[in-house]
């Protein structure tokens, strides 16, 4: 089962936790076969949030909400139950000064009957 | 050899006897070959219709434990192939197939693994603190959903909601079925007996008047706690099963005749029940014996000094004031700082304890703890100093939730000299 684990932090704190720690996280998580994809991301002041209300686009810059506790990260793995995954969770960097949510990742539900869209296809 | 037949009242009342003593863990197992609570939950119910209907003709089957579990699940997969029955068959055996043998389903120590399984998947600390007592209740010692929600002065569908919503978290997230591995059981237990120690304070400390129509949450926290010492060779399980027998020990002599709390000095201790304090004092122990316990069983250890002391004077104060000092190095935490103050005063006189309550009440964290005001303002009372007793009852009486308590504080401000 596939669980994402989304990375929070107070951007402040970043320096105490180094590339090289997050690094061998990752590679230790490659070596166990749970990884699936996992990026840190740019500050949160070069985020924005992008809305579509009516048809027509709304841009904001910032994230959708206001905490200090930001999203910095995050680790897609694969794992057997919520216990491995919390296992791994606790296991990565920043859940010592920020916080990590684990969450289990949905398949979607697509009719078999309906046609399928592209991916990223707009109605043809 | 054939079954013997018997009357079919005697059957009805066998199965209705197996109900109450079986059902749960006919339910905890059928929840591991099902993998869903709900599931499980109508295939034991089908399993008991079923042997309603088929025991009177052929007989009390030799194992019945094991013959309701092979027929619940017999008409969960039943349902599965019916439900599914416009799904091509590959699928539907495949559902089957991952359904584990029943062959290994029905011997007596998977069995009570499944029960033990069952109660760490309902006390998950992935689970919101509040469902994991109300899923407890509901699926470990089934209750219903109305019972619980009496008890815990909720509503119903407030009730059943949370429960919903901790099954589908259990689905959906995958929290697993599973007893914790060893390194991890200690930690694991700990959240346990959280839950199981937070039913038996719910129970003790409600009010009386309604206690008649309500169900007995401490003896429900008792029995979760004998299953616990039963099923795991844990220390602290002991201590939290001897803490609660000896808290219980005392009920007759909580509350007077018209509902008054009565406080452990004042009480009549010719009430207490002896034999529930031998069963504590002896699980106490056991516990300290091991040398791996841990708060609850000092707890206990405290609680068992007063179990066996004839009165208040001729309590071991210098015992109880050392047990408090492991216990601070085990668990600081303020409100044991201001128990083990009461206790001072109980040893050296009450300046000695009004001394140490002072400072904890300067620290400010028992600032909104009525206890903590009520203890200040009755070591001032013994003290003579009646203006700062006052002052504190006051405070107390402010703070205090619950009813009997703010009585018993208005009576002692009333008994204040002027």
């Amino acid at each position: 089962m596939k669980y994402l684990c989304l990375v929070y932090l107070d951007e402040r704190r970043l320096a105490e936790v180094p590339d090289a720690e997050c690094k061998a996280c990752g590679d230790a998580l490659r070596r166990s076969g749970h990884m699936i994809a996992a990026e840190a991301l740019q500050s949160v002041h070069t985020a924005t949030t992008v809305r579509v209300r009516g048809g027509k686009v709304s841009v904001t810059d910032g994230p959708f909400a206001e905490t200090k506790e930001v999203l910095a990260g995050f680790y897609l793995v694969d794992a057997t139950d919520l216990d491995q995954a919390i296992d791994i969770a606790a296991n990565i960097p920043p859940a010592r000064i920020g916080s990590v949510e684990v969450r289990p990742v949905r398949e979607l539900v697509v009719d078999d009957a309906a046609p399928v869209r592209a991916v990223g296809g707009e109605p043809r | 050899m054939a079954a013997l037949i018997e009357p079919a009242d005697a059957v009805a009342a066998r199965i209705d006897a197996l109900y109450r003593t079986e059902s749960r863990r006919v339910y905890a197992t059928l929840v591991r070959l099902l993998g869903d609570f709900d599931i499980a939950e109508e295939a034991l119910h089908d399993a008991f219709r079923a042997a309603l209907e088929r025991w009177p003709k052929v007989g009390v089957p030799e194992n019945p434990r094991a013959w309701l579990v092979s027929a619940g699940r017999f008409k969960a997969i039943d349902g599965i192939r019916r439900r599914t029955r416009f799904v091509a068959m590959d699928d539907v055996s495949d559902i089957v197939d991952a359904l584990p043998d029943e062959s290994i389903t029905a011997d007596a120590a998977s069995i009570e693994d499944d029960r033990l399984r069952l109660i760490f998947t309902c006390c998950h600390p992935a689970l919101a603190a509040d469902a994991q007592v109300a899923l407890t209740l509901r699926e470990v010692c089934g209750l219903t959903t109305e019972a619980i929600a009496q008890a815990f002065l909720t509503g119903a569908p407030t009730l059943a909601q949370r429960i919903v919503r901790a099954k589908a978290k259990i689905r959906d997230a995958r929290i697993p079925y599973q007893v914790p591995e060893p390194d991890e059981l200690a930690e694991r237990l700990g959240n346990v007996l959280r839950v199981v120690y937070l039913v038996f304070n719910e129970g003790y400390s409600a009010s009386s008047g309604d206690s008649l129509t309500r169900v007995d949450l401490s003896a429900e926290a008792i029995r979760l706690g004998r299953l616990l010492v039963e099923l795991l060779r844990e220390p602290e399980a002991q201590g939290l099963l001897g803490l609660m027998l000896l808290q219980e020990s005392r009920r007759a002599a909580r509350t007077s005749p018209t509902g008054d709390l009565v406080l452990l000095h004042e009480q009549d201790r010719t009430l207490w029940n002896r034999t529930l304090i031998d069963e504590g004092s002896a699980l106490v122990e056991r516990a300290l014996a091991s040398r791996r316990f841990g708060p609850y069983t000092l707890q206990a250890a405290i609680a068992g000094v007063h179990a066996h002391a004839p009165t208040v004077e001729a309590t071991d104060w210098t015992e109880i004031v050392g047990l408090y000092d492991v216990l601070l190095r085990v668990e600081p935490s303020p409100v044991i700082e201001l128990n083990r103050a009461i206790a001072v005063a109980m040893r050296d006189g009450p300046a000695a304890g009004l001394a140490l309550i002072d400072a904890l009440l300067a620290d400010g964290d028992l600032d909104g703890y009525h206890l903590a005001h009520a203890a200040h303002a009755d070591l001032c009372r013994r003290l003579g100093e009646t203006a700062r007793a006052r002052a504190s009852y006051r405070r107390a009486i402010g703070l205090a939730r619950q009813e009997p308590e703010r009585r018993f504080l208005e009576r002692r401000l009333a008994d204040l000299p002027a």
